[in-house]
């Protein structure tokens, strides 16, 4: 495959995620999400981060703090939609394909200029993918160019890794052409990822950006990277305290769209979920990310805003088909799916605005079904199923995770406890199993140990590609689909969506899938979709809760 | 006494080779690992392979063992796959270390200048209602974890009194040059800072200090009754010495040799309290790390870490053993 659009991608960012309290879910009182605008201008806003910044030139960066501050600095070609996952122009203006898909014309803003006063053009754009494309040595590293190598593939010099980029031409100074290898469902929207943010060539060439160097398991990055950082967005480069673990942003004034309200941009590093908690309490910074679902409602009555993003992910019960060979029997899946009450689950066990999943992707997604309707609850009927099947005395191996919170699963044991008990209330015997989320769990479930498992995901980009396609675009996954004879055929579908040029078609074969997935196939139960949020102090406006976690400062207004 | 320290240095480097050792092995033995860690859910089989590979796991063991020494050799032990992705090893210690030993320092001043004039006051008044009490007192201190009464100071305490209930986390108006968060205010003059920095570290510090606090309080207790049993205290009575001289001179001065191995002891093991000191009132310290690093399975933060901790343990115990000749001019002689 010329693209490997799989999402190996930002471990790091997954560790963002982790923790290991295990969560009780209490009430959550009605949000109250302010959608600002017209604020105070000027002022400094602190944000408690959860980690440091690795370096400050996107395209090297792989984890979700590093892109957080890098967005606030950068633009892209494209961007999303402030509170979606939708495309939308950003420094083009326009952009389309031929009819083939392989050929993409963008039409770029005028009169946009670098932080450091050069002009942003055609030929800076194709400065930027030449010199995305052409990495050499510890530059062509995974840990290093890890989006390109997951979006676009290899490089210049790797002819034994093509990649998706073939070239990039500036036919005048605001019309880029860039031609593609390969069609792809993912372009152009892998170009709003912070990542593929336009970089000042200038700057780049001044500050010896692809001067990367390997220093054992460890790079080094040049000056760019670590103190140069020059984009066309709203906040300039300041300073990067790392004593004091702080990232100070500064207002450019010189932005080409609406400036930014606040003077300056602060990120505080603060590992510990409790002490950012804390932090916001004593006033020492004006929010953060990711609040235990569990601290909503405190927060609330403490006169917070907990903006609650769009629910980007999913959560689903696994299971495995390779043990069992009962399981191989849809009645036996579909039986599970009536037997499991995921109205009550989403409404005592999940936080404030989950819902209940009628298929693996939410409805930001292109793709997404919606004359999907989820199937009901019904033990009766899951019973009848089971007896049809001949499995009335199932037994099935059922593995849960200790020591972890998800976005999409923040309390995994009240999470098991209730679908377990649905389970055997429809006569399923359970053998349980538990172990820490990384003492073994993920091992086990990946190895093929369990028969049912929890698991879920959450996305990348609004692309269905990368939800079904993640799962199921594969036969040897962890539900082990290829024993099935519909798993091979569902493999080819997607790979055959994935190149559909016409964006029309290929929104069609995708909803096709997903009905398929969940009339015919049913190769796990798709659960819930559970939001992630951020907490504010309540004087702060203008910042729109992104399902991506793409939230920009640049309207951010304090007081 | 040259010789001697420099055959316990070079039997330190032993310690150290042989743990380090059994450290690699054992963290491997650990189900779960930093793959399964920093993929979680998005884990192919190939991307789970490229990054065994990217890590170096592929290899045996004692090849990795290897590899390590002789990066280790010249400073370089490993980078973080967990508690800071990507960051040095040693850059995570010396950035956490001041932090630890900081609340560490704290503890066992307190533990000291509370336990050691309480010790000698209940075996002044052996028997009476002061001793009784203070012999409770210390007992309560021991077996109460640390961990619960941490708790009960971080959520009940620090609201009555005021305090901040965690550790302070760095400051952007406050001039780091040491890392110490006390010493750094009064370097640079911001006095204010240096006042916060310990009003942060009250809590924690008489967490912490407990167990060796009552651990201080009963051998100075015993070791001063032992001496004021001695016939030479006897003499200096009635030879007609005044009390403050027999204190300073004879009593303190001859029970002090157990007092000090204890604190020696006490401040090795303050790591392990610190740990659990750490994680509940956040304190960005090396137990902390430790706390993370053991979670994410992060193998390279867990080895540095832990075999610092056995150098500070050691070297704290060889100073221990040095002053012994201050305290004791009988023993340079041996």
């Amino acid at each position: 495959m010329v693209h490997s659009v799989t999402a190996r991608r930002r471990w790091v960012a997954a560790i963002g995620f982790l923790s290991v309290s295990a969560l009780a879910l209490s009430g959550c009182a009605q949000s109250q999400r302010d959608s600002g605008g017209g604020g105070k201008e000027g002022g400094t806003l602190t944000f408690g981060a959860a980690g440091a910044p690795k370096l400050f030139d996107p395209f090297y960066a792989t984890d979700g703090e590093t892109f957080r501050v890098s967005r606030q600095m950068f633009e892209g070609l494209v961007g999303f939609k402030p509170g979606t996952a939708e495309v939308e122009p950003a420094l083009a203006t326009k952009y389309e394909p031929s009819a083939d898909g392989k050929t993409w014309t963008f039409t770029l803003k005028e009169g946009v200029k670098f932080h450091d006063g050069t002009d942003f053009n055609a030929e800076a754009t194709c400065f930027n993918f030449n010199r995305w494309y052409n990495q050499k040595g510890a530059g062509q590293s995974d840990a290093v160019s890890q989006y390109w190598l997951d979006n676009f593939g290899g490089f210049a010099t790797t002819p034994d890794k093509p990649s998706l980029f073939k070239s990039c031409t500036a036919k005048d100074a605001k019309t880029a052409v860039v031609e593609l290898n390969e069609v792809t469902s993912q372009f152009p929207s892998v170009l709003g990822f912070t990542s593929f943010s336009i970089s000042s060539p200038d700057a780049l060439k001044k500050y010896d950006a692809d001067n990367v160097q390997a220093a054992g398991d460890a790079f080094t990055y040049p000056a760019y990277a670590n103190e140069h950082p020059t984009g066309t967005g709203p906040f300039k480069f300041g300073k990067y305290d790392k004593a004091n673990n702080t990232v100070e942003l500064v207002k450019n004034d010189a932005y080409h769209g609406t400036k930014a309200k606040l003077d300056k941009l602060v990120f505080k590093i603060i590992p510990d979920e409790t002490a950012r908690k804390q932090a916001l309490k004593a006033g020492d910074i004006d929010g953060y990310d990711l609040p235990n679902a569990a601290d909503w409602a405190g927060l609330k009555t403490d006169g917070f805003n907990v903006a609650i993003r769009p629910a980007f992910n999913v959560f689903y019960l696994g299971i495995n088909q390779k043990n069992n060979p009962k399981l191989a029997d849809l009645k036996v899946r579909q039986a599970l799916q009536y037997a499991i009450n995921r109205e009550q689950l989403v409404k005592s066990q999940l936080p404030e605005g989950a819902k209940v999943a009628t298929q693996f992707m939410p409805d930001t997604v292109n793709g997404y079904n919606k004359d999907l309707k989820a199937v009901g609850y019904d033990a009766a009927k899951a019973k009848s199923l089971l007896a049809e099947a001949g499995a009335s005395d199932l037994t099935l191996k059922f593995y849960w995770p200790s020591e972890v919170t998800r976005p999409y699963m923040p309390n995994p044991k009240d999470l098991f406890g209730a679908i377990s008990g649905d389970l055997q209330a429809a006569g399923i015997k359970i053998e349980v199993t538990t172990k820490p989320w990384n003492g073994g769990y993920l091992t086990d479930v990946d190895n093929g140990a369990p028969d049912l498992f929890l698991l879920g995901w959450t996305g990348d980009n609004g692309t269905a590609h990368n939800w079904v396609g993640t799962f199921f675009g594969r036969t040897d996954n962890r539900f082990n689909t290829g024993v099935s004879a519909w798993g091979n055929s569902l493999k080819d579908d997607l790979a055959k969506a994935n190149s559909e040029p016409n964006e029309a078609n290929r929104t069609k074969l995708y909803e096709e899938i997903n009905k398929k997935i969940m009339d015919e196939y049913l190769p796990a139960i798709p659960i819930s979709h559970s939001p992630p949020a951020l907490v504010l102090k309540s004087d702060i406006k203008g910042v729109v809760p992104s399902p991506l976690t793409d939230e920009k400062f640049g309207p951010a207004s304090k007081g | 006494m040259l010789r001697y320290t420099i055959r316990r240095l070079v039997q330190l480097v032993g310690v150290v080779l042989v743990l380090s050792l059994l450290l690699f092995a054992w963290m491997r033995l650990l189900p779960g690992g930093p793959v399964s860690a920093l993929l979680g859910e998005r884990a192919t089989p190939e991307s789970r392979e490229a990054l065994t590979k990217q890590l170096g796991l592929d290899q045996p063991i004692i090849v990795q063992y290897f590899k390590f020494l002789g990066r280790a050799a010249s400073g370089d032990f490993g980078v973080s796959t967990g508690v800071q992705p990507g960051d040095s090893a040693l850059d995570i210690f010396v950035q956490r270390f001041p932090a630890t030993i900081e609340l560490s320092f704290f503890a066992i001043l307190l533990a000291i200048l509370v336990g050691v004039p309480l010790g000698y006051l209940a075996a002044k008044r052996r028997g009476g209602w002061f001793d009784n009490l203070s012999v409770i007192g210390s007992l309560i201190g021991v077996a109460v974890p640390v961990f619960f009464l941490a708790y009960v100071l971080k959520d009940a305490a620090s609201a009555a009194l005021g305090l901040p209930s965690f550790g302070r986390q760095g400051d952007i108006n406050a001039t780091r040059v040491t890392g110490f968060f006390t010493l750094d205010g009064i370097l640079t003059g911001e006095f204010d800072a240096t006042l916060d920095a310990l009003k942060h570290l009250i809590l924690p510090a008489i967490a912490l200090a407990t167990i060796p606090f009552a651990v201080i309080f009963r051998i100075t207790r015993a070791a001063v009754l032992d001496v004021l049993d001695e016939d030479f205290v006897r003499t200096a009575e009635s030879k007609g010495l005044t009390a403050s001289v027999i204190r300073r001179r004879h009593v303190m001065r001859n029970s002090m040799l157990p007092v000090v191995t204890t604190i020696g002891l006490q401040t090795g093991a303050l790591l392990s309290g610190a740990v659990l000191t750490e994680k509940v009132f956040v304190i960005p310290g090396v137990g902390q790390a430790l706390a993370i690093g053991f979670e994410r399975r992060d193998y390279p933060v867990l080895l540095l870490l832990i075999i610092m901790a056995t150098i500070v343990y050691v070297v704290v115990n060889l100073l221990v053993d040095l002053s012994y000749a201050l305290i004791d001019p009988r023993i340079r002689t041996r």
